[in-house]
């Protein structure tokens, strides 16, 4: 173990030093490839130029490369792999297609994606946005609002065990020890398996990614209220709006366009949700998802390549608008700078 | 002056919103909560009671059986046998006791009950027992079931377990091991890249800028089936390992540069004109602005977009999970932990401790550097705000 450490310090060092000499070295190179001599002024110019042609590139390579070989490659793989058979060896058409609309598992996880679309992002801004009206109020709400983004910070599997811990049942006439039993059986309920309710279970996982992503909303909905201009409020005031006026009609508009970065955001986390369910139920009791079907098809029975590239485009599909949206919005930017 | 702080004077009671921010706290901290106290209570104990009795001590239903029918002594007409129900074994407060493993609870402590056949048991707080019987005893001492109470204890032992026979300790110095290059290797390379594209002009830059923005969102479920025929087939080519530690930091490093250049473009092009041109008016190089101005001034940029990676990859299950394998020795934390849960499901001694360890430093990260992490938010999502 202590060898393991030794060497992953050793790698840090040697990864970071490699990176660092692959800039300096391909900068030197470049200045001796197209030097500039003082006394040739107009070569000067010309290899002056040269440089600064080369040199983005020399800057962005690396990158280039990363998000070529590891994003935009794999993208176009996948595509051509969803018409080809198990092994990617053989061209089917569009078999593995007509398998996925027919196949009940798939349909299963497409109704429980819908559900999870249209839970968590409403979930997490609507309590977002409250929690952060309300801790602007106080003089502790800092305090409140680190406790409430705490959860962003713990992994989905060790979220998981938490929650699985509270959802705990013991049968017969143990007792309970899971939090969520205990309350049920102290108002006189009877103790559930919760995780394997048909339907229901789904909402007891949601309530994990809700648990996390709160603070994420609530930090970034806070941001924005702070920076609603005050004469807005003040005028309505004057005008006689009570609170709740003030808030739905005065604050939230002008906060729209924040609402619906959350909202997209956590949308495109849930599309990817996949270590909650794997660590709960595994797609067991009908709660799979497409994120958990896919890497189910990517191992079972060997790899089922063609299949999971399917249910892998599903996802990328669903994704597209809000890619589309980014790049026009990153766009109309760059023509504003 | 605020928004909000002008609409407080028309606000709510101020009290509802204390009580009601405190109760959501609550709520939030609760489950957390749960499993550090659970972590730190015997097994035993974890399965008698919920964690919240921890600290009030917990009830256990056991069993003591009582003394021979030859350590009677006559008194009167009776026959009595007396002594503790602790005897050779560990003590605690007696609530109540019973004859009949169905009901432990049947009579409470110092009541004297009679439990037919003309026989009579009384069992005190402290243990002692008092049976007696008008008629000799036959047989084999008397079997009681007792509900005791321990007081609250809390041990460590649970974490020497999973540190050392559970494999935690192992997979601990392996996550170290994948989230700590695979921080600082992709910072350094985005950082390059942000400045390339913010501070030079060359054809292609907008185009490149767009897809760097596109592929933001590109769910990793599209990577994983070509990454992984393609780390395969270089592991056949090569005679290596397909699985390596390399191969993991270069696949996070690779699915964090979208963001890393998109956040610390978002910066580095914010940065001051002035700065930039007049360092080059004084004969420096892009290579040394970047080094002795860029990387210093912004270093908030470096250090937030540094805290979201360091939790991405201490955190991620999947990228671990195909790329480095689950066999014993390759299990990162997260994947350790998915194991245990398989294996040890319903031993929460051994599963709240184990999480306990994968979340602690993660969240030590947060609070210490939870300023910086919201600035990232904030410059990721409300931009221009």
């Amino acid at each position: 173990m202590i060898s393991q450490i030794v060497s992953a310090v050793g790698v840090v060092i040697a990864g970071v030093f490699v990176c660092a000499l692959y800039y300096w070295l391909s900068d030197k190179i470049l200045q001796i490839i197209f030097p500039v001599p003082v006394e040739n002024v107009r070569a000067a110019s010309v290899n002056l130029n040269r440089r600064a042609m080369v040199r983005p590139w020399l800057f962005l390579g690396p990158a280039l490369i990363l998000l070529v070989v590891y994003l935009v490659y794999p993208v176009v793989a996948t595509f051509i792999l969803s018409f080809y058979d198990r092994s990617g060896g053989n061209f089917v058409g569009l078999a593995n297609y007509r398998w996925a609309i027919q196949d009940a598992q798939f349909r299963q996880s497409i109704f429980n994606n819908i559900l999870w679309l249209a839970v968590v992002p409403a979930a997490c801004t609507f309590f977002g946005l409250v929690i952060a009206v309300l801790t602007d109020r106080i003089w502790w709400g800092n305090l409140a609002k680190s406790l409430i983004f705490m959860p962003m910070a713990i992994s989905f599997v060790g979220a998981s065990v938490i929650w699985k811990f509270i959802y705990e049942y013991r049968g017969g006439s143990e007792t309970q020890i899971g939090l969520l039993n205990a309350i049920v059986q102290a108002i006189g309920g009877s103790p559930q398996v919760w995780i394997s309710l048909p339907f229901w279970n789904n909402f007891f996982l949601m309530a994990i990614l809700i648990w996390i992503q709160t603070g994420f909303a609530m930090v970034i909905l806070s941001a924005a209220l702070r920076g609603i201009p005050e004469e807005t409020i003040e005028a309505a005031v004057i005008d006689g709006a009570n609170g709740w006026q003030i808030f739905w009609k005065i604050m939230v508009p002008q906060i729209w366009g924040t609402i619906a970065v959350v909202w997209t955001t956590i949308t495109i986390l849930v599309l990817k949700v996949f270590d909650i369910v794997l660590t709960m139920t595994n797609g067991q009791w009908n709660t799979m998802v497409l994120a958990n079907l896919m890497f189910d098809w990517m191992f079972r029975g060997g790899g089922d390549s063609g299949r999971s590239a399917v249910i892998a485009l599903v996802i990328m599909a669903a994704v597209t608008p809000i890619m589309i949206w980014n790049i026009r919005q990153a766009n109309k930017e760059m023509g504003g700078h | 002056m605020s928004a909000v702080a002008s609409l407080r004077r028309v606000g709510l009671p101020r009290l509802i919103v204390h009580v009601s921010v405190l109760v959501i706290c609550i709520i939030w901290l609760i489950p957390t909560l749960g499993i550090l106290v659970t972590s730190f209570r015997e097994a035993g104990q974890i399965t008698a009671s919920g964690w919240w009795t921890a600290f009030t001590g917990a009830a256990e239903t056991s069993a003591a059986r009582l003394g021979e029918p030859s350590t009677a002594r006559q008194e009167g007409a009776n026959y009595v046998i007396s002594g503790s129900v602790f005897e050779g074994g560990k003590g605690g407060t007696v609530r109540a006791f019973g004859t009949r493993v169905a009901a432990p609870t049947e009579f409470t402590a110092g009541q004297a009950a009679d439990i037919g056949n003309g026989e009579t048991l009384t069992v005190n707080e402290d243990g002692s027992y008092t049976y007696s019987k008008n008629a000799p005893f036959e047989g084999r001492g008397k079997r009681v079931y007792l509900s005791v109470a321990t007081p609250p204890s809390f041990t460590t032992e649970n974490y020497r377990t999973v540190l050392t026979s559970q494999g935690i300790g192992q997979s601990f110095v392996n996550s170290l091991t994948v989230a700590v290059p695979a921080t600082i290797i992709p910072i350094l390379i985005a950082a390059f890249a942000a400045y390339a594209l913010s501070w030079m002009e060359f054809p292609g830059r907008a185009l490149i800028i767009a897809l760097v923005v596109g592929l933001i969102v590109v769910p990793l479920q599209m990577s994983l089936i070509p990454l992984l025929k393609m780390y395969n087939e270089i592991g056949n080519f090569f005679g290596v390992p397909s699985r390596s530690y390399a191969g993991i930091w270069l696949a996070h490093s690779a699915f964090g540069m979208p963001l890393a250049i998109y956040l610390l473009r978002n910066y580095i092009s914010g940065l001051p004109r002035e700065i930039i041109e007049s360092a080059r008016v004084d004969g420096a190089s892009d290579f040394e602005i970047f080094v002795k101005i860029i990387l210093p001034l912004s270093f908030p940029a470096l250090a937030s977009f540094s805290i979201f990676q360091f939790l991405w990859t201490w955190n991620d299950l999947l990228v671990a999970m195909v790329f480095l394998g689950t066999g014993k020795d390759q299990l990162v934390l997260t994947g350790a932990l998915n194991a245990l849960l398989g294996s040890m499901g319903g031993k929460w001694e051994i599963l709240t401790a184990s999480a306990f360890i994968t979340i602690v430093v993660p969240i030590i990260v947060f609070f210490a550097l939870q300023r910086y992490l919201v600035r990232g938010l904030l410059a990721g999502s409300v931009k221009g705000g």
